[in-house]
C-alpha cells in the first residue's frame, strides 16, 4: 500500500457569508500521520471534508501527489474515512459493511471474501462479522468502521474523531493500535481530534486550528516546547501553560506589580510570559499561598494564589502534603520561559 | 401509562357500544350474502348460495367478476408501485440534495395535496382524452397516483430526514454515487415507511370510486367498485343478497392483505437507524 502526498494551497471554505476556513496552506508527506487539533468549530472537520471531496472549496486547491482533485468526486479520490459516529450501515452485517466498498468496485465474490476476512482478522473482529452493527460493542463498531475504510487499500486515510465515542480504557489501546496499523501500512493519514493528548501521541505532525485558521503546524515536541503563539501555548499541554500578561523591561517582567527576572530575548513592552506548570519549582523567594491542591496520581496540581487575582498552576511530585492556605515560595530561575508579544506571537527561541 | 384497571371495563363497554353500528353493518353484509331475505339483522326465508352466482356466471349482461377483480388488482398495485417509487425518489431528492427552487417546490407539493380531486375531474377528463388515455386503466392509474403522490412525498421525506448524514458521507467515501446510495443505503433504511405508504396507497386505490367512475366507460375496464355501483343503481334488479355478496367479495382481499401486512404496519417505527 502506498500513501499519497496531500497538498492544500490557499484552501478556504465559506458557508454563505460565514467564512469557516480561512485560506490555508499545508502539506502532508507520504506515509505521514498529521493531526488537525482544535476546539469545536475551528475548521478542522471542514478541512477534512474538503479533502474527502464532500465539500467543495470556496477557493484554493487540493492536490494529491501533485494532481489537482478539487472537482473529483469522493468515490474517485481513493480515500478511506472513519467517522466519529462510525456511520456503519445498520441494515447490513459487519461483513457486508466492510465489503461495501469492494462490492461497488465489482470485485469478485471470492476476492471480496478473502480481503474482508483478512482485514477483519487483522483488526480482531473476525468472530463477530455476521452480526449487525447494533449487536456488537462500541469498540467493535469502531474497528469495523476502520476495516471498511482500509479494505479497499486507499492511499489516504481520513479519521474524524475516531476515538471520541470509545470509553477511556479502550481509547488508549485503540490509539496505539491505529498508529501501529498506520505505520505498518505506510498509509498517509489525517486525524481530526479535539483531544490534544491524542494528537500529540499519535501524530508525526500536528496542525493546531483556531477560528478557521492554522495557528501552528509542527511536530508534537515543537508544539510543546516552542508554541508559536499564546493560543497554541494555552491549548497544547495538560494542564495548560501559565500565561502571564504584563510588561517586559530590561531583564525584568512586571506582572501586575510582581517583578520576575527574565533572561534576554524578550519582546520589550507589553506582552505575555509563558511558563509550564511542571517547570516551576517550589522553594524559591516568590511568595504565594496555596489555593487548591488536585492530586492527579503521579503528580499534584497546585493552584497558587499570588495576590490581587493572580494565580499560577504548578505541578509537583505526589507525596507533598500541603494544607490549603499554606505559604509557599516559588522559583522561576532556570525554568524554560516563553515570550510572546502583545499580539500573542512568539518572540525569541 | 396504563389504564386504571377499575375504569377500563367501563371504557371497553362504551367503545363497544360506539362500534356497534359498524359491527352491525358487517354482520348484515355476511348474513344477507348467504340468506334469501333479511328482516333487519334476522335472516328469513332460509339460506341461499345463489347470491354468490356472480362467481361463475355473468349477472344481467355484466362482464365477469374475475375481469373486474383483475382490473382492480392491476389498478391498486399499479398505483401503489408508482406512488412508492416516485414518492421515494422525490422525497430523497428534497431531503438530501440541494437544487434551485427546492423551497418553492416543497411548498407547491403541499398546495397540490390540498386540492380536492373532484374539482379537477373535468380538466383531467379532457387531458386524458387528449392523451388518448381516456377509458384505459393506465390513465386512471396515472391520475390516482399523481393525486396521492404529494402526500407520499411528505411522509417519506420525514423518513429520509431521519437518516444520518455521516452514513451518507461514509457511503460517498466508500465509493458510492448518490444513485447507489439511494438504492442500497437509503431505501433499505426507510423500508418501514415504504411499506406503510405502499399499504395505504394500495387500500386507497382499492376503495377508489370517483376516478374510475368518471374516467372509465366500457365495462371491460370496470373495477370492482364500478361493478358494485352498477348493482346499486341497477334498474333491472334490486337484489340485496347479490349486492351483499359482491360487497363481501370486494372486501375480502383487503382483509387478507391487512392480516398479512399488519406486522409491518404496526412496526412502522421499528427499523430506525442507530449510528
Amino acid at each position: 500500500m502506498k500513501g499519497s502526498q496531500v497538498r492544500l494551497e490557499g484552501l478556504s471554505k465559506r458557508f454563505g457569508k460565514v467564512e469557516v476556513l480561512r485560506p490555508l496552506d499545508l502539506e502532508v508527506q507520504p506515509g505521514e500521520l498529521v493531526a488537525f487539533l482544535g476546539p469545536s468549530g475551528c475548521g478542522k472537520t471542514t478541512t477534512l471534508l474538503l479533502i474527502a471531496g464532500i465539500y467543495q472549496p470556496s477557493s484554493g486547491g487540493i492536490f494529491f501527489d501533485g494532481k489537482q482533485v478539487n472537482s473529483l468526486h469522493p468515490k474517485d479520490r481513493d480515500i478511506g474515512m472513519v467517522f466519529q459516529s462510525y456511520a456503519l450501515y445498520p441494515h447490513l452485517n459487519l461483513f457486508e459493511n466492510i465489503a461495501f466498498p469492494l462490492r461497488l468496485k465489482r470485485i469478485a465474490q471470492a476476492e471480496v471474501r478473502r480481503r474482508v476476512d483478512q482485514v477483519a482478522e487483522f483488526l480482531g473482529i473476525a468472530q463477530v462479522l455476521f452480526r449487525r452493527p447494533g449487536q456488537v460493542s462500541g469498540g467493535q463498531q469502531q474497528r469495523a468502521a476502520l476495516a471498511r475504510a482500509l479494505v479497499k487499500e486507499p492511499s489516504l486515510l481520513l479519521l474524524d474523531e475516531p476515538l471520541s465515542n470509545l470509553d477511556a480504557r479502550i481509547r488508549l489501546s485503540a490509539r496505539s493500535e491505529i498508529r501501529r496499523l498506520q505505520q505498518d501500512l505506510g498509509i498517509t493519514s489525517v486525524l481530526v481530534t479535539h483531544d490534544q493528548s491524542e494528537a500529540l501521541a499519535m501524530a508525526d505532525r500536528v496542525a493546531v486550528f483556531s477560528t478557521g485558521q492554522v495557528q501552528q503546524f509542527a511536530t508534537p515536541e515543537e508544539l510543546y516546547h516552542r508554541p508559536s503563539n499564546t493560543f497554541v501555548a494555552g491549548f497544547v499541554g495538560d494542564p495548560p501553560m501559565n500565561l502571564l500578561q504584563g510588561t517586559f523591561t530590561e531583564g525584568k517582567f512586571d506582572w501586575d506589580g510582581l517583578t520576575i527576572p527574565v533572561p534576554p530575548g524578550h519582546p520589550g513592552g507589553s506582552g505575555y510570559l509563558g511558563v509550564r506548570p511542571e517547570d516551576i519549582r517550589l522553594g524559591g523567594e516568590i511568595p504565594t499561598r496555596l489555593g487548591i491542591a488536585e492530586p492527579l496520581g503521579r503528580e499534584v496540581l497546585l493552584s497558587l494564589d499570588l495576590g490581587e487575582g493572580k494565580t499560577l498552576k504548578v505541578l509537583t511530585p505526589a507525596g507533598t502534603r500541603l494544607a490549603p492556605g499554606a505559604s509557599l515560595g516559588l522559583e522561576l530561575r532556570g525554568a524554560p520561559l516563553h515570550f510572546f508579544d502583545a499580539e500573542g506571537r512568539r518572540v525569541g527561541s | 401509562m396504563g389504564l386504571n384497571r377499575r375504569v377500563w371495563p367501563w371504557w371497553a363497554v362504551l367503545l363497544g357500544l360506539l362500534s356497534l353500528p359498524i359491527v352491525a353493518g358487517y354482520l348484515w353484509l355476511v348474513l344477507s350474502s348467504l340468506s334469501n331475505q333479511m328482516h333487519g339483522l334476522l335472516p328469513t326465508g332460509g339460506w341461499k348460495l345463489q347470491n354468490w352466482r356472480f362467481l361463475w356466471e355473468s349477472v344481467g349482461g355484466r362482464p365477469s367478476i374475475w375481469g373486474a377483480l383483475s382490473n382492480t388488482l392491476i389498478f391498486a398495485f399499479g398505483v401503489a408501485a408508482l406512488e412508492v417509487l416516485i414518492s421515494a425518489m422525490t422525497a430523497y431528492a428534497i431531503s438530501r440534495l440541494r437544487f434551485p427552487g427546492r423551497g418553492i417546490y416543497l411548498g407547491m407539493i403541499l398546495v397540490l395535496h390540498s386540492f380536492p380531486a373532484v374539482s379537477l375531474l373535468i380538466a383531467i377528463f379532457y387531458i386524458l382524452r387528449l392523451l388518448g388515455l381516456f377509458d384505459t386503466l393506465i390513465g386512471v392509474i396515472l391520475v390516482k397516483a399523481a393525486l396521492d403522490i404529494p402526500l407520499g412525498i411528505w411522509v417519506l421525506k420525514g423518513f429520509f430526514d431521519g437518516l444520518s448524514w455521516d452514513m451518507e458521507m461514509a457511503a460517498l467515501t466508500d465509493g458510492a454515487s448518490r444513485w447507489v446510495i439511494f438504492w442500497r443505503i437509503a431505501l433499505p433504511l426507510v423500508r418501514p415507511g415504504l411499506l406503510a405508504l405502499g399499504t395505504f396507497a394500495l387500500l386507497s386505490a382499492w376503495g377508489e370510486f370517483i376516478l374510475p367512475y368518471t374516467l372509465i366507460i366500457s365495462n371491460k375496464t370496470w373495477t370492482l367498485s364500478l361493478y358494485l355501483q352498477s348493482l346499486i343503481g341497477a334498474v333491472d334488479l334490486t337484489d340485496y343478497g347479490l349486492l351483499a355478496a359482491v360487497g363481501l367479495f370486494y372486501l375480502l382481499p383487503v382483509v387478507v392483505l391487512f392480516l398479512l401486512g399488519q406486522r409491518y404496519l404496526l412496526d412502522i417505527y421499528g427499523g430506525g437507524s442507530k449510528g
